[in-house]
Formats: C-alpha cells, structure tokens, sequence
C-alpha cells in the first residue's frame, strides 16, 4: 500500500502531465506517419517497378510487350492498404496470437486472480480503463502490453513473471505498461509489429520472386539491355533501378531500425511513470533484476514484437552493456542504466517524504 | 489602432475560453476520481461481512479485533457517501486501520490461513485496500492540480466564471493507518 503522498510525488504529478500529453501526441503524429510511410513505401516500389519496366519496354518492337498500365503499383499500393488496416483493426490481436497468449477472463487459481487484481489496481491508479489481461504460457519473466487506444488496450505477463515475482514487484511491472498504454506508445509499437510482419513478408516473396520467377525478369533486363544498347544508355534509369533494387533489400533491414528506434527512451519514461503510478519505484528495479537475472530468452515472443516487450525477450547480452553499440542496436535501453534510475528515485523518495522541495 | 484592439480581445477571448474549458476539465476529473473512491469503498463495505463469516469460527480469541472492524464497518457505511472529505476520510481510515489489525492477526496465526478460503479471502482484501489507496492518490493528485490550477495567475481570472473551489484534499486523519506496517503477502 502506498503512503508517501507528500508533495514530493505531487511535484513529479505536475511535471508528468505535461510530459504525457505531448508524448500522446508526438505518438499519434508518429503513428501517422509511419502509415503514411508505410503506404509511400510500398506505392515506391509498385510504382518504381512499373516505371523501370515502361522506361525497359519503350524500345521494345512491334508485337512486344509494352508495360503502360502500371499494374504493379495499382496492386502493391492497394496490398499496403489493406495490409494497414488490417494492422489496425487486427494488430493487437495478432501481436497476442502470435505470442500464444490466453485471455484471464474468470480467474481460476490464485496467480490469476492476483494478476487481475494487480491489473485492476493499476487501472485505478493510472485513471485509464481496466486493459483485457492475458497470460502467456513461458516460464521466462516478461510482459508486454498492445492496443490502439486506452479503451482497447492489453496487458499481457508470462506465466514465469507470475511465479517468479512478489506482488508488489508485479504492480510495477504492470503500472509499466499501464504507462505504455497511457501515453500510447502501444499504438505506434502495436502498429509498427504488424508492419513489420508485412515488410518481411513482402522481402521473402520478393527473394522468392527473383530465385523462382527469374525468366519474367530476365526478360524485363534483357529488354532493357537491348533498349540501352540502342540509345547508348539512360542513366536516370540505371539509377532508378539501383535504389528500387536496394529499397526491396534493404526495407526489413529499415523496418528493424525503426523498431530499434522507438522502443528505448519510451522504456525510461514507461519506468518513470510506473513510480508515479505505485510511488515504489524500488519495486520495479527489483523486479527488471530479477527479469534481467532470468537468463533464458523468452521463447514465445517472436522477433517482430521484441520492442513490445518490458525487457528484451531475445535475451541478448547488449542490453547489459553500455555505449554507442548497445545504444544503437539494442531494442532496449541498459538494465543498468534503467535500475540506476529506479534507485534514485527511490532514494529521492525516501530522503524527500518529509521535505516539499525535492522533485 | 482599431484592429490592434480587436485582435486582442479576439486573443483574450480564445485564451480565456481555453483556460475555462481547461479548468472545466480538470473540475470532471476531480468527480470522476472522487466516484472512483466511493465506488472502491462501497466494494470494501461489502466484502468485510464475508471476511468475518470466513474467520469467526476461527476467531473467537479475536473478539476484539473483529468487533473494532465491524463497529468501524458499521459506521463509515452509516455515513455513506453523503459525508464531506473530511467526515468520510476520518470514518474509513479506522475501517483502514481495523482491518489491517485484523490481516496482522491473520498472519500470526498461519493455521487460520490454511482454514477454508481464507488465504483468496486476504488477496481480496489487500487488492481493495490496494484499490482504495491508489484511487486516493489519483484523487489527489487530479484535485491537487485543479487546486493549483485555479489559484495560479492567468487562470484564476475565469476560475469564478468556471465555479470552480478548491477540492478538500483526502487527508490521512487515523494515526492509526499511519502506523500500521505493511502486512507482506
């Protein structure tokens, strides 16, 4: 039960509601974007390809085939919209499905009941609906939460974190993602999982495309070295082709980074939100040891919603480590770093509960 | 010199609709906090019979302890959410601080645990007192910053248009809930 309600954590209050309406914002914007990326993207290579082919065939004799109508583009943009709705309407879903998640509706043993109540507390605490809680069935402490909006939002623990944390360590855990959820990092995080799936996809049938259907783009290339041959060369053209060969390549590459990118300082902020909701911050550097300490990686968490998750569930060994090549590639920010925090909040918390001006 | 007026009554006019609504706002958060505490208490009230059906049997050493909690139960639903702060804060605080005596005795005796359903009984219990902490601080907290709000320069001009008093904070009164230490699960 919490009792410092001083004006310590008052102080912190004031300060966090003006974080968290622009870090609402800044995710709505983000979100924006990465659909209208997203969509950009894949028009860009629709598009581009039915370019080249047309710049390719122009040459191309009587009876040939020309490409006027730019099919490719028409399809893969009308793919990428689809794909995007479905990844609204659908990604939380699919992040929990894909995670083997079940849903706790009537609790049936005493683990699930305290893992609604904790929900159900931190519900409270946060101001925000009650999230759906699920369980997922691996014994590696970790959790994560998805949604697009405060009204359809979830929060999901593995059955490890159940067992392996005390109660109030899981209040932490779950007032971490409960701010996750506040200030819609699931949205944009919920979004960019389902995209990336799609990235991925279309690269394998791309790769399958250039192994198996070789003859549809010999013919293309070979129209296009016959073409060139004629006119001494289009460079545009050359280049064109370059950088639509490199976007199929490099997009799950890109996707990957970004993914990388928007996960790590929404942890310190998720972190700093969990002490304001259970005014325990200690509780939550105990609990990210104890998660960190479980070595295994979390199995069950596939490698598309890795940025989803409280700590990194591949168990990589990067976020241990400080510096420029663990701030670059880790989906997370360094536990020692995030603990680091956590106890100095809980030390501010403690030295300041009889003091007004320490915030 | 006209439009320069013009442009700044039009200016004061939309900052102070923004700064009524704002204030309006926050005015709902302070009810919807407030329901969210009476909503947590009337559950309390509820559960406390159960509990003492669950441990009487047990418990007849305890008779003290398990009267204070029904006397206080008795009293703060008395009182009901008609109260002011102050009146309701004081009543549930000594319903607070029986009922974790009574959870401190439960602990001490670790066949009682055992006994029945007593142990979901006691996860019940510390989730409601869990729940009715954590809607306090909410309340706090969202009444605080209308409190701040409304005395804070710019603000304070339309914060008599906007009806807007200062919400009474809920203040710890029992010394006993202050004392009480924390029962571990």
């Amino acid at each position: 039960m919490p009792s410092h309600e001083s004006l310590v954590t008052s102080h912190i209050q004031m300060d966090d509601a003006v974080d968290l309406f622009s870090q609402q914002q800044s995710n709505r914007l983000r979100s924006r974007i990465l659909i209208a990326g997203f969509i950009a993207f894949f028009a860009w290579l629709g598009f581009g390809g039915d370019w080249i082919l047309w710049q390719a065939t122009l040459g191309a004799g009587e009876g040939a085939y020309r490409h006027t109508l730019p099919w490719f583009g028409i399809a893969l943009t009308t793919v990428a919209s689809i794909a995007t709705i479905v990844a609204w309407r659908r990604g939380p879903e699919r992040v929990l499905w894909s995670a083997n998640a079940y849903e706790v509706v009537d609790p049936v043993n005493d683990d699930e009941r305290r893992l609604v109540n904790v929900v159900e507390e931190m519900a409270i605490a946060s101001g925000i609906p009650k999230p759906r809680v699920w369980i997922v069935p691996d014994e590696d402490p970790n959790a994560f939460a998805t949604g697009r909006d405060l009204n359809t939002a979830h929060v999901a623990v593995t059955a490890g974190l159940l067992t392996q944390l005390d109660r109030d360590e899981l209040q932490s855990v779950v007032a971490h993602e409960m701010g996750h959820v506040k200030n819609l990092d699931v949205r944009l995080m919920t979004l960019l999982a389902a995209l990336v799936g799609a990235v991925t996809l279309a690269g394998d049938f791309m790769a399958r495309m250039m192994r198996g259907g070789s003859r549809v783009r010999g013919v293309s290339l070979g129209g296009n070295r016959r073409g060139s041959g004629k006119k001494g060369g289009n460079p545009v053209l050359i280049v064109v082709l370059v950088l639509w060969l490199l976007s199929w390549l490099l997009a799950p590459l890109i996707t990957r980074l970004l993914a990388l990118g928007v996960s790590r300082k929404r942890e310190y902020l998720a972190d700093a939100m969990s002490a304001q909701f259970t005014r325990n911050p200690g509780a939550l550097a105990r609990a990210l040891h104890k998660i960190e300490h479980a070595a295994d990686p979390t199995h069950s968490m596939k490698k598309g919603s890795a940025h989803l998750c409280i700590a990194d569930p591949l168990g990589r060994s990067l976020t241990n480590k400080e510096g420029m090549f663990a701030e670059l590639f880790g989906t997370h920010p360094p536990m020692a770093i995030r603990v680091a925090k956590l106890k100095a909040m809980a030390y501010n918390q403690d030295r300041g509960s009889g003091m007004g001006d320490v915030g | 010199m006209f439009i320069a007026l013009l442009v700044l009554t039009i200016l004061v006019v939309v900052w102070g609709v923004g700064a009524y609504n704002s204030l309006i706002s926050l005015k709902n958060q302070v009810a919807n906090a407030w329901k969210q505490i009476d909503v947590q208490l009337k559950r309390r009230h509820d559960l406390v019979p159960n509990l003492i059906a669950a441990v009487k049997g047990a418990m007849n050493f305890e008779r003290e302890t398990l009267e204070a909690v029904i006397a206080a139960r008795n009293q703060a639903v008395q009182v009901g959410s008609g109260g002011d702060v102050s009146k309701i804060a004081a009543v549930e605080g000594q319903l607070t601080g029986a009922l974790h005596r009574l959870l401190a005795v439960v602990e001490a005796y670790p066949d009682l645990k055992a006994t029945g359903n007593i142990g979901q009984l006691q996860e019940e219990l510390t989730s409601t007192e869990n729940k009715i902490a954590f809607a306090r601080q909410l309340y706090n907290d969202v009444a605080t910053q209308y409190n701040t709000k409304q005395r804070q320069v710019p603000t304070m001009f339309v914060a008599n248009m906007a009806g807007a008093s200062p919400a009474p904070l809920w203040e710890l009164t029992d010394d006993a809930e202050r004392a009480v230490p924390k029962v571990e699960l």
